[in-house]
């Protein structure tokens, strides 16, 4: 038994003697190691953000997209393993519908990621399955305005202003607290959060990677859209530029 | 092809033969109803409630099945609470009129419920929503319902103004002169229909709270009620000339 570790971390549902559910914590390693995941809550709106590894060149653009939509005025980003947060985006869509046909109005994000960390947390207590190996940024403008939360594997969700997950979350976390979020707009957003995502990357240790940007708010009438493709360009070149001049 | 009729009841059911309203003015919403509920032409209860509670801010006002209507009221005064609790705020009245819509909707074949949704909320201040037989969600400034409905659209019609302040509106149901279109409209449509009267209940809803207001039977505004000519004696000349109607101040 020494030899394969003290036993407490074999199941979702079993504590440790001090109170800790290791396979909890396990599933925030897989986090850790994801690519960086950044999101924006900004005075207009939100802004997501995601620096995705490409493990091989022989890989088509654009595919796996990390960042998905989950009602018309909200948006997904995930880190960690991206089945997982496919999942959790499906699941997400569910629970956004759902609400809708029961309230008849679009849902606001915080109800929206109140159910689906009700969801998430359930897979901390079972035996037969393993929590999500994956923390989600869920973003959106709803009639109280924008709104941006993070759900962890363990299924808490805290609200943020600015909200950074994966390998890079450190250095992510020290340039978004130098910004003034809420006087930014989000076009202005697009640009720091393309400049943080170029900043953050380690070309010595990590391969290539594709930026994905969307965004949601007055510059998008309210729904959660890709970047433009000229506002894409414009905010990945001028990240490069910086970078050298930072170096 | 067999056909349903949606409007009819069991017999012996207990119908609420019904004349409500709603209204709303510039801070606030006023509801209001008669008290006849009947079984046939057996009045079962002349001091009913039609007058809703559904939440703090939130009343419907019920016509048709009184056991149909009272079944909604309950399951959207429980879907309200939960509403509550999830968002941590009062529900608008858009949502709770929606809850009442998809019952009404999806359940029409089952239910006889014509509803009258009204309140105050944060986002639209004042709202009235209709709710009509099958199912359908209607906004607007002024709704009447039920069977005593049918008499008195004429007169809301003619009557109702946009822009009536508070002040005003509360004055006129004090008064029982200003708001003329409450106690007014409904006496008038009390006074025609059979199936409608007793009591006038009302409620001003606004931001601050819920105020209930009440006219006993006996001091009903009144209004032409025809006057007696059978047993009077036949005078001289009772064809003499035309004579303008009697008709009170």
């Amino acid at each position: 038994m020494t030899s394969i570790g003290t036993g407490y971390d074999l199941s979702a549902s079993t504590y440790s003697p001090d109170g800790r559910i290791f396979q909890v914590e396990y599933a925030n390693k897989a986090v850790e190691n994801s690519g960086t995941v950044i999101g924006l809550r900004v005075k207009d709106g939100v802004v997501l953000a995601v620096e995705k590894i490409i493990h091989s060149k022989l890989l088509v653009p654009e595919a796996n997209r990390r960042i998905q939509t989950v009602d018309k005025h909200i948006g997904l980003a995930s880190s960690g393993l991206l089945a997982d947060g496919r999942h959790i985006a499906n699941r997400a869509r569910d629970e956004a519908a759902s609400l809708l046909s029961m309230w008849r109005s679009p849902p606001t994000v915080q109800a929206l990621v109140d159910r689906v960390g009700l969801y998430v947390q359930a897979y901390t207590l079972y035996s037969s399955v393993r929590p999500f190996g994956c923390s989600t940024i869920i973003g959106g403008v709803d009639k109280t305005g924008p709104a941006l939360f993070i759900i962890e594997p363990s299924g808490v969700s805290y609200g943020f202003h600015g909200a950074a997950v994966g390998k890079g979350r450190q250095l992510a976390k020290t340039e978004l607290e130098k910004l003034k979020l809420s006087e930014l707009s989000t076009r202005e957003a697009v640009f720091e959060i393309a400049r943080i995502i170029y900043l953050v990357h380690d070309d010595a240790k990590e391969k290539d990677f594709e930026l994905e940007l969307s965004w949601i708010g007055d510059e998008t009438g309210g729904l959660h859209l890709p970047v433009p493709k000229d506002l894409y360009d414009e905010a990945s070149r001028k990240a490069k530029e910086s970078l050298e001049n930072f170096e | 092809m067999e056909t349903i009729d949606i409007s009819r009841l069991k017999s012996g059911e207990v119908n609420l033969g019904t004349s409500i309203m709603a209204v709303q003015f510039n801070d606030g919403v006023v509801v209001g109803a008669d008290s006849r509920t009947t079984t046939g032409s057996y009045i079962a209860n002349r001091v009913t409630d039609k007058l809703t509670h559904v939440h703090d801010r939130i009343y419907c006002c019920r016509s048709g099945s009184a056991a149909d209507t009272q079944a909604i009221a309950d399951y959207v005064h429980y879907y309200l609470q939960l509403y509550a609790q999830m968002h941590g705020e009062r529900p608008p009245v858009h949502t709770a009129a929606s809850v009442f819509d998809k019952f009404c909707y999806e359940n029409k074949d089952a239910l006889s419920a014509g509803i009258i949704v009204a309140g105050w909320d944060k986002e639209a201040g004042p709202s009235v929503y209709n709710i009509p037989l099958g199912g359908g969600l209607f906004r607007q400034p002024w709704a009447i319902g039920g069977s005593g409905s049918t008499y008195v659209y004429g007169y809301c019609d003619a009557t109702y103004q946009e822009g009536w302040g508070r002040d005003e509106t509360v004055e006129f149901v004090k008064n029982k002169r200003r708001l003329k279109s409450c106690p007014s409209a409904l006496a008038l449509a009390m006074s025609r229909d059979g199936s409608s009267g007793g009591v006038i209940r009302m409620c001003v809803i606004t931001e601050d709270g819920v105020e209930r207001l009440f006219v006993p039977g006996n001091e009903l505004p009144k209004f032409w009620e025809g006057k007696e000519v059978l047993g009077l004696p036949l005078n001289k000349k009772s064809s003499d000339e035309p004579v303008p109607m009697a008709v009170e101040a």
